[in-house]
């Protein structure tokens, strides 16, 4: 059996790559897939404290998020795809007309 | 002994094509890499014995959300992020903070570490099928947020036609 601090530690180990490339890569689709990378590390811990309860109630959470995830990605392609006729550009950095 | 040689190898394959996917330049390569984090992750959850969360990670994340993306990547020009730097000049800020916070949620598990690890009970408790039991949960307790999470499926599926479309009117 699989200790459950080791699953949260690769939880939280994935958390910390995804938020790192959040804040660090300037490429608009890359900053959406470190998202999935946030939304797969929470997937890990619920699905961890799911089988170490005995319960599946965090599968089902689990399905949830995954749901998000999908209603995330389409809404935020088709930001990005109106981002890129707009701007001609995908880089977060360029990206600010709410910045004076 | 086997478990946790296997849920190594996977966590590793998963770790490091996580830095892969944050690291390339090429979108299409980090694309890749992803699929690669996602199967070691639905490889994690067949090992903690969700085998419906494993199909549908593979059949929804890597089947639907990455061809998505992919077919996004086709439709807009990437020739000039090749060209350009990777990371914006505040990344040592970004990765410090990071850093840190994954420190604390080290120290946190540290500290009541003993009280998760504690030997899991025989797998005798656990349901025999566990897809008839996601189901049951699903559409027995979780009856209502099935329905919003529908309705929101719905709400972001016209969001993004919205949003891809050509004019605003």
């Amino acid at each position: 059996m699989i200790p459950t601090a080791y699953c949260i530690l690769l939880g939280s180990g994935l958390f910390t790559i995804g938020v790192i490339g959040v804040l660090t890569r300037r490429n608009v689709l890359i900053i959406l897939m470190s998202i999935e990378l946030i939304l797969n590390a929470v997937n890990i811990n619920l699905v961890a404290l799911s089988h170490y309860f005995h319960s599946v109630n965090g599968q089902v959470f689990a399905i949830f998020v995954i749901t998000d995830a999908a209603a995330e990605a389409a809404v935020g392609l088709g930001l990005i795809i109106a981002l890129f006729r707009n701007k001609e550009t995908l880089n977060a950095d360029e990206i600010d007309l709410l910045k004076w | 002994m086997l478990p946790l040689i296997v849920f190594g190898i996977l966590a590793a394959v998963a770790l490091i094509s996580a830095v892969m996917v944050i690291t390339r330049r090429n979108v299409v390569h980090s694309i890749i890499w992803l699929i690669v984090t996602l199967f070691a992750v639905g490889g994690i959850f067949l090992l903690e014995r969700a085998e419906f969360l494993f199909a549908v990670q593979v059949i929804l994340y890597v089947g639907g959300i990455m061809v998505l993306f992919l077919f996004v990547v086709m439709l807009v020009d990437l020739q000039v992020a090749l060209k350009q730097a990777r990371f914006n000049h505040q990344w040592l800020l970004g990765v410090f903070t990071a850093l840190l916070v994954f420190a604390q949620v080290v120290y946190l598990i540290y500290k009541i570490g003993a009280g998760l690890s504690l030997p899991v009970q025989p797998p005798g408790s656990d349901p025999a099928h566990n897809t008839q039991a996601v189901g049951l949960a699903l559409y027995q307790t979780y009856m209502l947020p099935v329905e919003i999470t529908s309705l929101l499926l719905l709400v972001a599926m016209v969001g993004a036609v919205i949003m891809a479309k050509r004019k605003f009117e």
